[in-house]
């Protein structure tokens, strides 16, 4: 794809949340650890009700939530959560240890603490808060980021309260597990600075790197968070939530961008067409007679349990819900996603992707002529499901469609693995929060600030020094190295074999011989930490050679795994002088009459045959050395 | 600077490099002196020292802050019952306070009604009252005289049903106040509470009120009840009688417990179901048979006896004037062999006392123990199974609406079981069972 961004006016700003390493939560003194599936737990069954924001407004973000009307039901994991997560206890007082970590990072991004910080509750009725509320508070604003494209303001730097863990969701229900629920996180949102998918990433990183650095984060899966505001010229600001890993940024920005300028394309071509919001009324026709004997599987199945098969048209909309927005996603998907958010139906089906699921195309067209509509210029949707269910589906597809005449939507949107987004819910309004008035705003004293600049963390630079100086890492590797997200990788292989393995080797692997099977176009994915630090751990204990190392790796990935580590590792063994001796005089004997021939060569061909046995078991070095002495004892060279 | 800055007005604080924009709002009493809070264009609070700062007023009253007066008003629903809705204040209806940072009544009833859509199906008129915005702790006997009237005149005008939302704190002293002027009662009256406050999604009130609902229809009984959450799921509420009920907890939702006696009745949730969960209740009377008896004294005093406590405490409420006195004591009813003296004399000056047991569950009987025979002879009165709460109140009613009677005459009165505050039978379930797996 090789769109100008510039052009099109790209900003991104990015949010973080990172769990804090605090020993406490934020708001009582249960740990800020999550409970093991062992953990034995109890159950609590709530309902939540749309509260009045302070203004008096019932906002939309909440009315909608609301109205999926869910039990909301918690696991109440042993010692990891108290009456205070269960919303059966007024909060403690803030987290003393967690101010000081926020203020110390806010010093870092030459960010301004507040004077005195005041605890928001901030409307959130998914269930993932037991109370309804996130408690919030700004801690520091403003500041700024260095980035080679130019400096990234930082807007706000909050502390917040972790919301519960959802381990299960089904029809009227969701469940969530309370351990999770009060951990301190940390939330840094930037400026809409950020002018390309590659710039966001960086950024990500960089402020992935700082928080790193501090010592006082919490590591590992779902402890880090990157939310992304998207927009462009004549777009609209999407919020994309949940963008777990780094790598993901730039596709997801660049997906979203893809996806805005579609649909500005196609809210042309509506428009080139004529249609008109009046075009649109909603409509909902039961269409089951159409399919009563469809060959369908999915249709006679929906049948039998009693469901409907329910039609709404969609005039002028003929050929663009096939319209691909980003990969895999048509802009019927994107329908569907109301369809699904709003009455929890399966899905759609359009008359763009017809004839598939094994409707016919006599059943298509039955249905066009149902509801008299133009089977070229036209399109319909159909919902299978109850009535009740199909209504609030159809009705939202039909709001959907309706603004796609004017544009796009303002959506908070989630993150797919693959970098695409799905619609998530409508964008909540501003006034969703109020003051938390059961914990007392905290001023931050000179005391306070004080404390917080002993906790500063180090920067990029100080980390530079350190890779070269205490790591003795060669200053080009070490600068690569603060610059990439295998600096994770390496700060915790290095804090965890420190003693064992040399730095240099750890970073030798993950950034010379990592990147090069990378650049082969091999797929790494295979090769976590833990793989590394088990290959690296041998390297350690003089069970393998360095040399081994890239060997292990490339055999691992090109296997997919069916060839253990182990196995792996029991093959690449080093082997010592003597057995490589003894290899060596073999070869020299066999090629014997070769070698007498071709002297000059011998050294060549004998040192290639003695590699092939033992690449990676044995420094290579080592192996030259030796082979020349044994020519020199055999044939006298 | 700051003083010409007022709550409500729009600002622009600059300090230093940064700039501050957004609406100053009331601060809690916890503020520094010079720090204005002003709510951002995001939403969020700050708290900006200004006695560095440059503060401008880009546009004043954008926002007001005011109480309305207390509001009457009449909905009609599509259901068959005339209920009446008084609200007194408490965190049932309440809304943040700026100035002390906490929770204060303030919502009005018809608000909450919002809250609730269910009173559409159920009542055929919902009349709504905002009796008083009192904080429960704030309420007297005086009050407790004042609302039993209006609850009285309310019944008398043939309702179905009062409902009463009231601050958890003190409504077993309410509740207990009710049922004792409000003689033979022809419908239920229900006082609801809400342990987490009704401006946040969690709130305990919604399901609590609701409740109430089913119990007008379906109750049998003609009790003042307390409606409120069995458990710390939204699973069912427990409908308690009003003088057997105790607040057990300081913050759980689940707080409220009857206590000695089982509750009167459950409501499932979200079926709406109606379980009668005691036998032993008072039928609804009949309105012709109702009687407002609703004076109250406040020369009664409630005290709880401790190891040490100085005898001359009971002598001074009795030279103050106080006409009887509820001694909590420990055990089957105890208090130091040295006060029984002080005790005499109270009883010889016309004051009535009576022990109750700080253990709460349970009865006193004080013929166990000489200290305890020694205390009857002094003329204390044992409070049986009594709540030393409803003891208080129980007198309280007594003197108000009876006054000038022997003595005998009172302590008989305070023993005829008038509202099932004594229950004569304590069955082993009664007790609750502690967990004991950690």
């Amino acid at each position: 794809m090789s769109i100008d961004y510039s052009s099109i006016g790209l900003r991104v700003g990015i949010e973080i949340h990172q769990q804090l390493a605090t020993k406490e939560k934020l708001f009582c003194s249960c740990p800020a650890e999550l409970a093991s599936d062992e953990t034995p737990k109890r159950e609590v069954r709530r309902f939540l009700k749309v509260a009045k924001s302070e203004v008096g407004e019932v906002d939309p973000a909440a009315q909608y939530e609301i109205m999926k009307g869910r039990n909301i039901i918690y696991e109440v994991p042993e010692n990891h959560a108290c009456l205070v997560e269960l919303d059966e206890e007024p909060p403690h007082d803030l987290n003393r240890e967690a101010v000081l970590i926020t203020l110390a990072i806010a010093k870092a991004l030459n960010s301004t603490p507040v004077d005195e910080i005041e605890v928001m509750r901030k409307i959130v009725v998914d269930g993932s808060n037991t109370t309804g509320f996130q408690r919030t508070a700004i801690v520091a604003v403003g500041g700024y980021l260095v980035d080679d494209d130019g400096l990234i303001r930082i807007q706000t730097i909050c502390l917040e309260e972790d919301a519960a863990r959802k381990v299960d969701e089904g029809r009227g229900y969701v469940k969530y597990n309370l351990d999770r629920l009060g951990i301190p996180l940390i939330e840094i949102a930037t400026g809409p600075d950020i002018r390309s998918p590659e710039q966001a990433m960086r950024v990500a990183f960089k402020l992935g790197l700082l928080l790193r650095l501090s010592g006082k984060v919490k590591r590992g899966i779902g402890t880090i968070r990157q939310d992304l505001n998207i927009s462009i010229k004549g777009g609209v600001k999407t919020e994309v939530k949940g963008v777990g890993r780094l790598e993901l940024i730039p596709k997801v920005v660049e997906y979203e961008v893809s996806r805005q300028l579609r649909l500005l394309e196609i809210r042309d071509e509506l428009i080139k067409r004529g249609v008109k919001e009046s075009d649109l009324p909603y409509l909902m026709v039961d269409a089951t007679d159409v399919f009563l004997s469809s060959k369908s599987r999915l249709v006679s199945s929906s049948l039998s349990k009693g469901l409907r098969i329910y039609a709404a048209p969609l005039k002028g909309f003929g050929g663009l819900l096939k319209i691909e927005l980003m990969p895999g996603r048509r802009f019927g998907t994107e329908l569907s996603d109301y369809a699904k958010a709003w009455g929890g139906v399966g899905g759609i089906i359009h008359s763009d992707e017809l004839p598939s699921y094994g409707i016919s195309e006599e059943e298509r067209e039955a249905v066009f002529r149902l509801l008299s509509l133009d089977r070229e210029r036209d399109a319909y949707v159909l919902v299978i499901s109850d009535a009740e269910s199909a209504e609030r589906a159809l009705k939202a597809v039909m709001d959907r469609a309706r603004h796609a005449l004017i544009g796009i939507p303002k959506e908070t949107r989630a993150a797919n693995p693959d970098g695409t987004t799905r619609y998530m819910r409508p964008q909540p309004g501003a006034m969703r929060m109020y003051p938390e008035t059961d914990i007392r705003p905290i001023p931050v004293t000179q005391e306070l600030l004080e404390e917080a600049e002993r906790l500063k963390p180090p920067t990029p630079e100080d980390l530079l020094t350190r890779l070269v100086r205490e790591h003795k890492l060669a200053k080009t590797l070490a600068e690569q190295l603060i610059r990439d997200p295998l600096i994770h990788t390496y700060l915790n292989l290095v804090e965890e074999l420190g003693d064992k393995v040399q730095p240099h080797v750890i970073a030798t692997t993950l950034m010379i011989h990592l990147k090069g099977l990378k650049s082969e176009g091999l797929d790494v994915s295979l090769i976590d930490e833990q793989t590394l630090k088990t290959v690296l751990e041998k390297v350690g204990e003089n069970i393998l050679s360095k040399d081994a190392v890239p060997e292990i790796l490339r055999e691992y990935s090109l296997k997919k795994g069916e060839v253990s580590l182990e196995e792996l590792i029991k093959k690449y063994t080093g082997i010592g002088v003597g057995e490589l001796e003894k290899l060596i005089d073999e070869v020299i004997e066999t090629l014997r009459e070769t070698l007498l021939t071709k002297k000059e060569k011998a050294f060549n061909i004998v040192m290639g045959e003695v590699m092939k046995k033992v690449r990676g078991r044995i420094d290579g070095k080592v192996v030259a050395e030796t082979v020349r002495k044994k020519l020199k004892e055999a044939l006298g060279t | 600077m700051v003083s010409r800055v007022k709550v409500g007005d729009r600002v622009r604080v600059r300090k230093g490099s940064l700039v501050y924009e957004g609406v100053v709002l009331p601060k809690s009493e916890f503020s520094s002196e010079n720090v204005l809070v002003i709510k951002l264009d995001n939403g969020y609070n700050v708290g900006v020292d200004v006695s560095d700062a440059e503060v401008e007023v880009i546009e004043e009253n954008v926002v007001r802050f005011h109480e309305p007066g207390l509001s009457r008003s009449v909905v009609r629903g599509g259901g068959n019952l005339k209920i009446t809705f008084l609200s007194t204040g408490g965190t049932i209806v309440s809304k943040v306070d700026y100035e002390t940072g906490a929770v204060r009544p303030a919502i009005t009833a018809t608000e909450l009604l919002e809250a609730v859509p269910e009173f559409a199906d159920y009542a055929s008129e919902l009349a709504v009252i905002e009796f008083s915005r009192l904080f429960s702790e704030d309420l007297t006997p005086a009050y407790w005289a004042e609302l039993g009237s209006e609850v009285g005149r309310l019944i008398e005008s043939g309702v179905d049903g009062v409902l009463i939302a009231h601050g958890t704190d003190t409504m077993t002293y309410t509740a207990s106040a009710l049922a004792f002027a409000l003689r033979n009662l022809p419908v239920p009256v229900v006082l609801v509470g809400s342990q987490r406050s009704s401006d946040r999604p969690s709130s305990d009130s919604v399901l609590n009120m609701r409740a109430s609902l089913a119990i007008f229809k379906e109750a049998p009984f003609g009790e003042v009840v307390v409606c409120m959450h069995g458990t710390i799921s939204d699973d069912y509420v427990l409908a308690h009688r009003g003088v057997k009920v105790r607040k057990m907890h300081s913050s759980r939702r689940d707080a409220f417990q009857s206590i000695n006696d089982a509750p009167l009745a459950r409501v499932d949730f979200p079926s709406m179901k109606f379980k009668l969960l005691n036998p032993r209740f008072i039928a609804r009377g009949r309105r012709e048979d109702f009687q407002t008896v609703s004076k109250f004294s406040d020369r009664v005093a409630l005290l709880k006896f401790y190891p040490g406590m100085e005898c001359g405490i009971i002598d001074l409420l009795v030279d103050k004037g106080y006409r009887a006195i509820v001694i909590e004591g420990t055990g089957l009813g105890h208090v130091r062999n040295a006060c029984v003296d002080s005790v005499a004399r109270a009883t010889e000056e016309g004051v009535l006392t009576v022990v109750t047991t700080q253990t709460i569950f349970g009865r006193v009987n004080m013929n166990v123990y000489s200290t305890g025979r020694r205390l009857l002879k002094a003329g204390a009165i044992p409070g049986h199974d009594i709540l030393s709460e409803v003891a208080y109140v129980k007198l309280s009613w007594m003197l108000g609406s009876y006054p000038g009677l022997e003595r005998k005459d009172y302590v008989e009165l305070f023993h005829k079981n008038i509202a099932y505050e004594y229950n004569p039978i304590h069955k082993d379930s009664l007790f609750p069972v502690w967990s004991h797996e950690y």
